[in-house]
């Protein structure tokens, strides 16, 4: 299994750092994006496992962000992490493809077992590109496992 | 303007009142309309009863005074006819006779019998000069050669050419009245025929009035001296003791009070030709009767009348005023539940943003202490590590139950999707109560079921039910003491709703617990309450489309009723 790498969104950046110090102190690599832009910034730069996203966030929302992403590379986990959401945004949320989504203030632990799930769950991904590829569904496969190698 | 205004404070007194509390109001109203309705039927009744009064009376009294008049006139007219005839025969004989021929004794004796077979009722007659020397005379009398030049008649009669004297007592006590007429001859001397007539045919003219009993008829000279016997006022020439109307005058009719105080109508009808007022007097009440006949069948109507108005206003007044009342009570019922999902909403909307607004700092404190923690944990060297990571351990903690009460709050504000599923709500109760078996068993309260079998399936939503009877019962738990009653009762209120009661025989609310006991975050419990978990059963009973009730006796109990509907109405949420 490949090094992880986390995106933690959010425009809290007391918030995000924190968490990101954390993270890194547990020897996973994580970025911080402190809105939308920058997120998906880094992610044509650098592709995460797992984006662990806030929702209302200042320019390109959560909600927008996620969208996108799901558009431009599947493969990427994402957790939702708010303060606000509504039953409304918790349902659209989970018809993108959300992989979880979670209420701040979380608790660290839970949040990193998500974190791993998610990651878990992507190689799974990985397995369903293979099952893919033995049905003769090459083109889906093949986009699977190449947002793997990035 | 002064009208206008005193019209509107009069129909405000009448129909307002502002300033009274509340029982006073409805008996105000009630005495105000009551008041009302009664002046503006029986006024209306009053006056009705007055005017026909009136008009009956006056109808009744032309009706018989008209008669009376005419009575007494024709009685008059028999009376001038009978007097005028003596008086025209007695003149027929003055100028038909020489003054030689009645001076002469035996020719007026032949003259007298004549008169005797033709005319009844003379007494006597006879030949005066004048100097008023009686120079013949037929009767009962020794007249001849008497005097009469002094006397009142005869100077009336030299002036007037006749006379008709009022009555007396003459002859053997009979009563008398005289006649005399004046004739100048053609050799220019003066002679005076005088004649007396008994007027016991005076009472034949009376009796053929024929009057009854309560009825007098006689005649009265101008002085009031009665002329024929009466029956109420007294035997010839006696005072008539009435006071009656005086001078010159056609007939007329009178009301008047006698000695006796009855109430007679009196007509009047004065003869043209002598001194004589034919008199008729009849007692009203004999006269009135029908009168009073019917005043007193008026007065029974009226009575009647008036007190079925009365009974029936106060009914419909007792109804009106309570019709009112229930309106007004509905209508405050209504203004309150408003009042209470409108506070139940804005508070959810403030409770959500509040608990939003903790959640981003809450989860910086929370991701700060971690991090100490993890730095101290970390750190082999740190010193105070046990009691360091005790501190962070306390922090996460206060954030966790910070974070409880924020999620229970946005719960509240949350309007959770429905899920209408097919339930028996029996079985669900059971599988509430499951919940609660483990405390049932500890303190050893008796929860008794009775629970109505075939109890009609309710569409409803599973998991909100359940909460709401969690949180009834849950406070009925906390109100019983150990070994306490709880009773859980289910019954098909009607076609489409069905109820369910949970009765505990714990310590009871007061008024004005009860009164806010559907409130958010009113709570009576010492500590851990956080006042909305009945506020929650409300909404989520309210949103079903159904309705909760709770009675209470401190001391005694606590009855909480939920009543939903078979098929929940989901009210739609702001």
């Amino acid at each position: 299994m490949k090094e992880m790498k986390i995106l933690l969104v959010d425009d809290e950046e007391e918030f995000v750092k924190t968490l990101s110090e954390r993270i890194e102190m547990r020897n996973v690599k994580s970025d911080v994006a402190l809105n939308g832009e920058e997120a998906l910034k880094i992610m044509d730069e650098d592709l995460p496992d797992v984006m662990v996203l806030d929702l209302k966030m200042p320019g390109i929302d959560g909600l927008e962000v996620l969208r996108r992403t799901k558009k431009a590379y599947p493969g990427v986990q994402i957790i939702m992490l708010t303060g606000h959401g509504s039953e409304k945004d918790e349902k659209e949320a989970r018809r993108l493809g959300v992989f979880e989504y979670l209420q701040k203030p979380v608790e660290f632990e839970k949040l990193m077992r998500t974190i791993v799930k998610a990651y878990k769950s992507k190689f799974e991904s990985s397995m369903v590109a293979a099952t893919f590829a033995e049905a003769g569904e090459f083109e889906t496969a093949k986009k699977i496992m190449d947002e793997e190698k990035e | 303007m002064n009208s206008k205004n005193l019209w509107t404070r009069l129909t405000k007194g009448l129909l307002h009142d502002s300033d009274d509390d509340n029982a006073n109001r409805y008996l105000i109203l009630r005495r105000n309309i009551f008041i009302l309705m009664i002046l503006i039927t029986i006024i209306p009744l009053i006056i009705m009863a007055v005017i026909y009064q009136h008009e009956y009376q006056a109808s009744l009294k032309k009706e018989i005074v008209n008669p009376l008049k005419t009575l007494a006139n024709k009685t008059k007219h028999s009376f001038e006819l009978f007097l005028e005839e003596r008086l025209s025969v007695i003149r027929f004989i003055a100028s038909s006779y020489s003054f030689e021929e009645l001076s002469d004794q035996k020719t007026l004796n032949r003259i007298f019998k004549a008169l005797m077979d033709e005319y009844c009722c003379l007494v006597d007659l006879g030949l005066i000069n004048k100097k008023g020397i009686q120079l013949s005379y037929i009767g009962p009398y020794e007249f001849l050669g008497k005097n009469y030049s002094k006397q009142s008649w005869f100077q009336e009669v030299v002036v007037k050419g006749n006379y008709i004297s009022d009555v007396f007592m003459g002859y053997r006590q009979f009563p008398h009245v005289a006649i005399a007429v004046l004739r100048r001859t053609e050799e220019g001397r003066y002679l005076i025929l005088r004649a007396t007539i008994d007027t016991s045919k005076f009472d034949n003219l009376i009796a053929s009035m024929g009057l009854d009993q309560e009825s007098d008829a006689f005649l009265i000279n101008r002085e009031g001296i009665l002329q024929t016997p009466s029956r109420f006022y007294g035997k010839i020439l006696d005072q008539y003791p009435v006071p009656f109307p005086r001078g010159n005058y056609g007939s007329i009719v009178v009301e008047e009070v006698d000695p006796q105080n009855r109430k007679m109508l009196v007509a009047y009808a004065p003869f043209t030709r002598s001194d004589y007022i034919m008199v008729l007097a009849k007692q009203r009440s004999a006269l009135l009767k029908p009168w009073y006949t019917l005043r007193s069948e008026m007065l029974f109507t009226f009575a009647i009348s008036v007190v079925t108005i009365i009974l029936v206003v106060f009914k419909l007044t007792d109804t009106v005023v309570k019709r009112v009342k229930d309106a007004d009570e509905k209508r405050e019922l209504a203004y309150r539940e408003i009042q209470h999902t409108h506070k139940l909403s804005s508070i959810g909307r403030l409770a959500a943003g509040v608990a939003h607004e903790i959640n981003n700092p809450m989860a910086i404190i929370n991701e700060k202490a971690g991090l100490m923690k993890d730095l101290v944990s970390y750190d082999d060297q740190f010193r105070k590590k046990e009691k360091f990571l005790g501190l962070t351990d306390s922090i996460l903690q206060s954030v966790e139950r910070c974070k409880e009460i924020t999620h229970r709050l946005l719960g509240f504000a949350r309007r959770m999707e429905v899920q209408l599923v097919r339930l028996d709500l029996n079985e669900l109760i059971q599988e509430t109560l499951g919940f609660l078996d483990k405390e049932a068993l500890y303190r050893n309260i008796e929860l008794r079921l009775q629970l109505t079998d075939n109890l009609p399936y309710i569409f409803s939503d599973r998991g909100q039910l359940q909460q709401v009877f969690l949180n009834i019962l849950s406070n009925a738990f906390a109100a019983v003491e150990d070994e306490g009653q709880i009773v859980i009762t289910s019954w098909e209120e009607d076609s489409d709703t069905v109820g369910v009661s949970i009765q505990d025989n714990g310590s009871g609310m007061s008024g004005e617990t009860l009164k806010n006991i559907f409130d958010p975050f009113f709570t009576t419990k010492q500590k851990g309450g956080t006042g909305l978990g009945l506020a929650i059963t409300y909404g989520i009973v309210k949103k079903m489309g159904g309705d909760i009730k709770v009675t209470s006796k401190q001391g005694e109990g606590t009855i909480f009723t939920v009543y939903l509907p078979e098929k929940a109405k989901i009210v739609p949420g702001e």
